[in-house]
């Protein structure tokens, strides 16, 4: 026997044995190892895919010009504050993304620049406006990103989910990842609220205040927007607070005029849990202030005895009490008929912190454990049957050849979960569709060859020469028709999304392995037998 | 040694007008449902158009009729339905999102629950895709098929001469779109398992037509006295076993897949059955004829 022959059943030896030992742990086998082996051995092997084991998969695009927008009007309120302090007299607003200041006045205009150079001036006419630079907004939308990213890190972590992932992706859109969650629609809630915790005064001295209703229907609250519109002051507006009638369940909103100005906000809060109250026997969330705020919580409230205050929560009015007294040691309470799982989720996302700007959800995946798992099972049995059928029918059409093939087909397989598990895959089910495919085309090498053979056999060669001038020959067809398919297999990886990246992953690994079995694989079996003596027919 | 076909002398390039008019009509369908599908037109996913896409699976079976009336009376509009009887499941798309993304699928499970209160049901998945999530991922579907059909492009054009490349290239695009065309006329959903399929014929198809070039140009280099004609129907006669076996290959797993391989990757199979049949007919009666034609006008074309 040549000792090249020798030699390669070697390379496929240890090939075979890393490649089982990497699959190990996605074999039930892999619990009876020893410690030292799981401990020092491959232990990650495939993951599945959020397509396979149930989760969800969702997309958020943080509206960075909101976020914009609150830094704008945080930044109008200084300066309104600035000119003051100058003795300058000037009217300052804000409309969305633009800050103007009238009249028109070279103290003015030095003032706001020498104080403000973040601000470009887009227009210098009777008055002046201005917005904040490109560079500056494009900061604030970036750290906006992070800041999300961060929050939406913390609030899934007090959540409890094991191994999520959460990334970027683009400029302004974050990717979170959930396997296996049972609750995905109380998850996508807990990440989507801003949570932005507001203290604001209810203004009862403005006439007003009387003209407003009680309540309005739920639905109706922009047609009370729009009758008082005009009426309202400039410094007021009108938000609603949800009422929910203890008897008949009915939801009505209740209209509550409010001064614009945030008197604070949640970033001073140190704590946010769950308590019940006695009377009621409902959970409400109780807030400690840091230091912090618990001085400047005691000064509002200090000032403002007797007056309502009322607690918002992304827009919406929780609760307006009367201030009775000056409240010190830094805690308040949001109350509103809240179940035991809503006050644990807002404890929570209070707690992590508000979200910069608003989150919008761009895509959202689910997938449910049981359509995972029926997807899995349907996987099993088209890979069985379809590798059962080829089987049979090259050992039927080509005979010994055929069982050489196979043997090659089952190099292939073992050597593909291998490399996958090798890579810490993620096997999804276009990839096991892939695999499929794969079993399939990996034949095709084997077939091309045999037909070659069979050419040369009747051309008269001796059975070894058949077999390697056959080898020879159809190695390029081989070559070119594994080549293309890998192009597209690359093209898929670069752009598809989770699932056909797997795909794209299974197919070309499954291309690439099967070059080496049947060039290697197949020839090697071959030059087996013809070395022992020469053979005078070959099966096939 | 058994063989599946024996010595046949098929004149297959002399039925090369009928194959032209077949795979004409079919390219030009093709070709209609890229136009129809860049208007917006055609059954576009939801993963292309935007939309919500909700699967429930009942505990009992559950009549069709009854459920598009639910929903309609529900105020659900522009929605399609299918189901898979065999499974008792039903497959909800929704693709005019007006509502906030989210809020469809919960006012679908809500109907659904409420008139359907004895048949149970979970929610296999929910799939909800933003229009701007729709609009980037057509684009990436475009730029993958562009940039795939270029690299073969190029590969092919490095491993054959010209006229060769020629043939191959114009059976590839041939292939991606019959099936292209033939989806649009079945009336099934066009979407990014579709075009994952579309780009694994386009790279799969050329095996088929690499093994007939392959015998072709061997042929043509030894027998320089024949026609060009005969030597290439008797080549493509000679290597008609190996490329109708790759091809069953393959078709026996695609077979497989489609048969057995749950809902998740139906049409993908359907795409992958479609593809290497007509990529196995492509490369007889498309590629080398379109060589022929070449030759024949270029008699005196680089050897």
């Amino acid at each position: 026997m040549k000792k090249n022959i020798i030699w390669r059943f070697v390379l496929i030896g240890i090939t075979v044995v890393l490649a089982i030992v990497f699959f190990l742990p996605n074999m039930p086998l892999f619990q009876y190892m020893p410690e030292w082996w799981k401990n020092t051995m491959p232990n990650k092997g495939i993951t599945l895919g959020l397509d396979l084991q149930g989760g969800v998969h969702l997309v958020f695009e943080v509206e960075g010009d909101r976020a914009v927008e609150i830094t704008t009007e945080r930044i109008a309120q200084s300066l309104k504050d600035m000119l003051g302090r100058k003795k300058l007299t000037a009217e300052v607003s804000r409309n969305g993304l633009l800050i103007t200041v009238s009249p028109n006045s070279m103290e003015v205009r030095k003032a706001v620049e020498e104080s403000y150079p973040i601000l470009t001036p887009t227009e210098t006419g009777t008055k002046l406006v201005y917005k904040l630079s490109d560079r500056e907004a494009e900061r604030i939308k970036d750290n906006a990103a992070n800041q999300a990213l961060e929050t939406i890190r913390n609030r899934i972590d007090q959540f409890g989910v094991a191994e999520p992932t959460i990334h970027r992706q683009a400029a302004n859109e974050i990717v979170v990842q959930l396997p296996g969650i049972k609750d995905p629609k109380r998850a996508i809630e807990i990440i989507g609220k801003t949570a932005q915790l507001e203290f604001k005064m209810v203004d009862d001295s403005s006439p007003v205040a009387a003209e407003i209703p009680a309540s309005v229907r739920a639905g109706e609250e922009d047609v009370l927007l729009a009758k008082f519109s005009g009426k309202i002051p400039a410094d007021d507006e009108i938000l609603f607070e949800r009422v929910v009638n203890r008897e008949t369940g009915e939801v009505t909103k209740r209209p509550v005029l409010l001064k614009k100005q945030t008197m604070m906000t949640g970033d001073l809060l140190t704590e946010a849990k769950v308590n019940i109250d006695q009377r009621f026997n409902e959970p409400y969330v109780s807030l400690t202030f840091n230091a912090a705020g618990a001085k400047l919580f005691e000064e509002i409230t200090g000032a403002n005895v007797k007056k309502r205050m009322a607690i918002i929560l992304d827009g919406t009015v929780y609760s307006a009490p009367v201030i009775q007294e000056r409240i010190s040691g830094g805690n308040a309470q949001i109350t509103g008929r809240f179940s035991m799982d809503e006050a644990r989720d807002l404890a929570i996302v209070l707690r992590a912190g508000a979200l910069p700007a608003p989150i919008k959800m761009l895509q959202n995946v689910t997938v449910g454990p049981s359509l995972g798992s029926d997807s899995i099972e349907a996987g099993k049995r088209a890979g069985i049957i379809g590798t059962i059928l080829v089987v049979v029918f090259m050992i039927v059409y080509y005979r010994l050849s055929g069982v050489i093939a196979d043997f090659a087909l089952l190099l292939n397989i073992i050597l593909l979960l291998g490399a996958m598990a090798s890579l810490n895959a993620t096997l999804t089910m276009p990839g096991i569709a892939g695999i499929i495919l794969a079993i399939g085309m990996a034949v095709d090498s084997n077939v091309l060859m045999f037909e070659r053979i069979r050419d040369e056999l009747k051309a008269g060669k001796t059975p070894r020469a058949s077999v390697d001038s056959g080898y020879d020959k159809a190695f390029w067809t081989i070559f070119d028709s594994h080549v293309t398919t890998l192009i597209t297999a690359a093209v898929l990886f670069q752009f598809g999304t989770g699932p056909i990246k797997g795909f794209a992953v299974t197919l070309s690994l499954g291309v690439a392995i099967n070059l080496f079995t049947a060039l290697v694989g197949t020839k090697s079996t071959f030059d087996l037998l013809n070395s022992r003596q020469e053979v005078k027919k070959l099966s096939i | 040694m058994l063989e599946l076909v024996k010595d046949t002398k098929i004149n297959f390039l002399g039925k090369r007008k009928f194959a032209f008019i077949f795979s004409g009509i079919l390219s030009l369908v093709g070709i209609f449902t890229i136009v129809q599908i860049a208007n917006g037109k055609a059954n576009l996913g939801i993963d292309f158009a935007g939309g919500t896409a909700i699967q429930l699976k009942f505990e009992k079976p559950i009549n069709l009729h009854e459920v598009r009336k639910a929903l309609e009376d529900g105020g659900i509009r522009d929605f399609d339905l299918q189901d898979l009887p065999a499974v008792q499941k039903i497959l909800i798309r929704e693709k005019k999102t007006v509502q906030q993304l989210g809020q469809v699928s919960d006012t679908i499970t809500g109907i659904i629950s409420q008139k359907f209160p004895d048949n149970k049901y979970v929610v296999d998945s929910t799939t909800l895709i933003g229009p701007k999530v729709g609009g980037k991922l057509r684009q990436d579907a475009a730029q993958a098929i562009v940039l795939a059909t270029l690299g073969i492009l190029i590969y092919i054009a490095i491993r054959f001469k010209f006229d060769f490349a020629v043939g191959a290239t114009v059976a590839t695009f041939h292939d991606v779109l019959a099936v292209l065309a033939i989806f649009f006329l079945l009336g099934r959903e066009i979407n990014l398992i579709l075009v994952t399929a579309l780009l694994t014929i386009a790279g799969y198809s050329l095996t088929d037509t690499v093994v007939v070039f392959d015998r072709i140009r061997e042929n043509l280099r030894t027998r320089l006295k024949e026609p060009v004609e005969t030597v290439m129907n008797s080549s493509i006669n000679e290597v008609l076993s190996r490329t109708i076996i790759t091809s069953l290959t393959v078709l026996i797993t695609s077979f497989a897949l489609f048969l057995f391989g749950g809902e998740v990757i139906h049409d993908f199979s359907l795409a992958m059955i479609l593809g290497v049949i007509i990529g196995t007919y492509s490369s007889i009666f498309v590629a080398s004829p379109i060589v022929l034609l070449w030759r024949k006008k270029r008699p005196f074309a680089k050897k």
